[in-house]
Parts: structure tokens; sequence; C-alpha cells
């Protein structure tokens, strides 16, 4: 089993005292093709964090989400919940949108599945278009759309069933530089008046650092956590300045030192003296 | 007019044109007997003047071709839908779809003709060569949805139907309008070849065995004639399902993306 190496334990918005929403012990994953997916990984999740998981491709990032929506059960170890059932909302990569519908029926399918009419969905689905800013749009065809917006859609549609916990798995990686910065924003400000969970995996430093109250560097073959990293500006008052402000600085550099620890390389010495 | 409009319409039809009329003048110029080649005019002509004849033996054809497609899509959609629910019926039956493929039909046909009154054995080998391209397209169609859409469905506990209604059918629907196109070309071929080898046995009175009792008439033009009316009624069906599936796929499909400019 895997010590996660705590490299700044400072106060966090969330505090670590509070009960963890679920718990993850000693979960071990085997893939049918006898890939190691996890290798005894324990992470708590803490009701009302912003927790990114951070690492190179294969570590067993993309698994955890999928072990935490139920998609896919544990070989070994254990995860329990909190609560029981929490509503859970889902967001993939891709926009995974059904074409052949329009924006608004793609919005309702949780709903719809849940067995809700269309008439009274109409006002939760209005609802979450408005949060990620696609009032208006709710009779257009995904392919009218740009990158950005099928990803707002699809934000939206794991938004209308009002999840407590919102599972995102690199949803913004295949977008261009600026929408992403501009989904970033959008996302700490849509999370701050939300109040959900959110684990966030990524394999950005710059994004886990931006929206994150907590990072877990997690190393690959076999997948497993190597650090934890709590980003001190409390997430809540973070504004867009705080891209440039010198604790964002800081805690890239630290978090992009955790990574190269987690992949095996020593950290470069040229980014060393910078953050100097 | 568009120089797009131009290539896409005007070049074809000055082509055609200046053939026909290229035809037309050789015909008339070394005066080639119309028991060896017809002129287009003197085709144009029979296919007025034989129109009750050649007309009834559309519509019979047609109608052969009509029934077959439609027996084909309800039996191919029926047993892909039940190959998508089982792996085992899937490889139980799929051999025998694929023999009933790869055999020619004309092969079949007289085979069909000793079970089966000519007009039976007519359709059912229509059918057979209708029926391949639809279940195969449609088999992959329903296996080819979205694999994250599959998770997503699983993850807020859809139930099978609703899987299958709101995601497996309507991933389906391009591949299945793919195999429409090929199989309506194909049932018109496969009714035509059926009605030749039922030839003089068969007391149908098809385009096809219009052909053949042209063929020992030396009616050279009206063979002429019917053979139009093959080709029209065989690139008809083809516009009309091409038709079909752009309306159907219109708003989402990539395929269709061309076309709004």
């Amino acid at each position: 089993m895997n010590k996660i190496a705590t490299l700044t334990t400072k106060a966090a918005a969330i505090p670590v005292t509070a009960p963890p929403l679920v718990t993850l012990r000693g979960v071990h994953k085997v893939f049918a093709n006898q890939v190691t997916a996890l290798e005894g990984l324990d992470l708590d999740v803490r009701a009302g964090e912003f927790l990114s998981l951070l690492g190179p491709s294969g570590c067993g990032k993309s698994t955890v989400l999928r072990l935490l929506a139920g998609l896919t059960g544990p070989t070994r170890g254990e995860i329990v919940w909190l609560a029981n059932c929490p509503e859970l909302g889902f967001v993939f990569q891709e926009p995974t949108l059904t074409p052949w519908s329009d924006v608004f029926t793609n919005v309702w399918l949780p709903l719809r599945l849940a067995g809700v009419s269309k008439e009274k969905a109409r006002q939760r689905v209005e609802e979450a278009l408005e949060q990620v800013g696609l009032a208006g749009f709710a009779k257009a065809y995904p392919r009218q759309l740009s990158g950005g917006m099928k990803m707002r859609v699809s934000i939206a549609r794991a938004l209308v069933t009002r999840p407590t916990v919102l599972l995102m798995d690199e949803p913004f990686a295949a977008l261009d530089e600026i929408t992403r910065l501009k989904l970033n924003d959008d996302l700490a400000a849509l999370r701050s008046s939300l109040g959900a969970t959110v684990v966030f995996v990524t394999h950005s430093v710059f994004e886990s650092v931006y929206l994150s109250d907590r990072i877990v560097v997690m190393a690959a073959r076999p997948g497993r956590a190597v650090a934890e990293i709590v980003v001190e500006s409390p997430t809540q008052s973070r504004q867009e300045g705080f891209r440039l402000c010198k604790a964002y600085a800081d805690t890239c550099v630290q978090t992009s030192e955790a990574l190269h620890v987690a992949m095996g390389d020593r950290p470069p010495k040229i980014l060393k003296s910078g953050a100097a | 007019m568009t120089k797009d409009d131009f290539v896409g319409y005007a070049v074809p039809a000055i082509t055609l044109g200046l053939g026909l009329i290229a035809w037309e003048g050789l015909v008339r110029y070394f005066a080639v007997p119309t028991y060896l080649l017809p002129a287009p005019s003197l085709i144009i002509s029979t296919l007025i003047t034989d129109w009750a004849v050649l007309s009834a033996s559309l519509w019979v054809t047609l109608s052969i071709t009509l029934k077959a497609l439609g027996i084909a899509v309800i039996g191919s959609v029926g047993l892909a839908i039940l190959f998508a629910q089982s792996r085992l019926v899937e490889r139980a039956f799929y051999p025998f779809a694929v023999a009933m493929q790869v055999t020619p039909i004309v092969a079949i046909a007289p085979l069909l003709l000793i079970y089966l009154s000519p007009g039976v054995a007519v359709l059912v080998c229509a059918f057979l060569v209708a029926f391949f391209p639809l279940l195969a397209n449609t088999t992959l169609g329903l296996s080819s949805a979205d694999h994250n859409l599959v998770d997503l469905f699983q993850m807020y506990r859809a139930s099978r139907i609703q899987q299958f209604m709101l995601l497996r059918l309507p991933s389906a629907l391009p591949y299945f309008l793919a195999g429409l196109r090929i199989s309506g070309g194909l049932a018109l071929i496969g009714a035509i070849v059926a009605e030749i080898a039922a030839g003089s046995a068969g007391q149908g009175s098809g385009l096809a065995y219009r052909i053949v009792e042209s063929g020992f008439r030396l009616n050279i033009p009206r063979m002429f004639a019917a053979l139009l009316l093959i080709s029209v009624a065989g690139i008809t069906i083809h516009l009309l399902l091409t038709a079909l599936s752009h309306w159907l796929l219109r708003d989402w499909h990539d395929s269709e993306r061309g076309r709004e400019t």
C-alpha cells in the first residue's frame, strides 16, 4: 500500500476534519487484459471540495472516476459513501451528446431516463442551460455548435439532476487554449454558486491549480497516488486575477515538481531556480 | 448558375445529350437496321406506342421490387435487433445469412422455381439479395453506439428498453439507411435476374420477361425501351432512398454536413 506524501498541510478552505463524502481504501483494479490500473489506492473525497486528480496517462485517474460513478467495481478494496446513492453528474472528455437530438433533448436525457416528462423537465433544463451560458440554444443541434459550446451542453446535462457530486474526466482536454481558459473561469464561478463536490481529472498542472482546493498527484504503472497538494487560496474567493498571483505560480511549480517525481524524473533544475 | 451547379448538372446533361445525338446520327448515317441497333428516337417512339404493355410490365417489376424490399427491411431489422440482444443468436444465425448472400442468386433461382410458384420464386430472389446488406449494416449500427453514451445511460440507470429506443436505434439509423440504398438497387436487380431465370417457364409479365420475349421476336426497339424503363426505375429508387436518407439525417449526421453552405 502506498503512502500519500503530503507536500503541504496548510489550512484549506475545506477543513481536513470534514467527514469524507466517499472513501477509497486499498482499491485495486485489474482489467480483463491483466493490466493493473490501480494498486492500493487510498483516497478521501471531502464533501464540498474541488479535488483534482493529476497524472500522466495510464495512472488510472479515469478509472477512479469510473469507480466513483459505479460504472465498474474494484478488483479489491472498498469504496464507502457517506451518504447513500448521492446524485452524480458525469462529464466526459468528449461532449458525448446524442447528435440526433437538439440541445434541449440532450440536457433533458438524465431526467427523461428517470421518467420526468418533457414539460415537467422544462424548467430544470432551461435553468441548467442558463448556468452554462447557453440560454436560447435549446433548439440548436450539436453539430451547429462549437467544441466549447458542446462541452457546455455536456456540463448542463450533468447539472440538470442537481448533482451533489460532479465527476469530470478531462472535460476540456480537447479544446483550444483560449476556450479552455474561459471554460475554467466559468466552471470556477459555477462551482462556487453550486456548492457541489467536484472530482476533476486532468493532466494540466495549471488547470488543476486554478480550479482545485486539493490536488492528488498520481503515478502510472501501477496507478497510485503519490502526492497531495493543498491549494492555499480558497476557491470561493478566487478571481480571474488568481492566475497572476505569486501563490498561483508557486503552487504550479510545486505541482509540476510533484508530477515530475510521479513520472520518475528528477525535477528539472531550471524550474527550481526560476521559482526561487 | 454557379460553377458548382454547372459542373453538377449541366456537364453531365451536355455529355448525355451529345452521346444521344451521336448515336442517332451514326444509326441514320450508316442506316443500321433496327433489329441491330435502334436509334434513340425510335426507342422513345416505341416506348410511347407500346406504353400499355410496357407500363403494365413496369408495374409488375416495381411491385415485386418494393414488396421484396419491404419484406427485407422488416426481416433484417427484426433479425438485427435479435442479434443485438444476444451474441449467441448472432453466432448461430450469421453463417446462414452469409451463405445466402454469397451464393449467386442466378444459381439459386432455378431451385426456387422448382419449389415455389414462379411469382413467389421471383419475389424470394429479390428478397434474398436485398436482405443481406440491410442485415449487415443494421447489425453493425446497433452495436456502434458511442461507448461513453452507453456508460452514461448505465450511470443514470436506464432500462434496456430506454437504452435501445433512445440510444441504439438512433445510432443505427445512418447504417440502416446506407444499407437501404444498396438494397433498393439490389432488389430491382434480384427481381430482374429471377424473371430472366424463370424465362418462358414463368407466366410473369415483368420488364425482364418483356426483354426475353422481345429478344425471341427480334423486336429490338421494344427491348431497348424495356431496358430504359429498368434504368429509370433503378435511378428513381436510388434517388428516392437518397432523399429519404437526407431528410432523416439532415439535422445531425456528418454525411449531410456538406449540403448546408
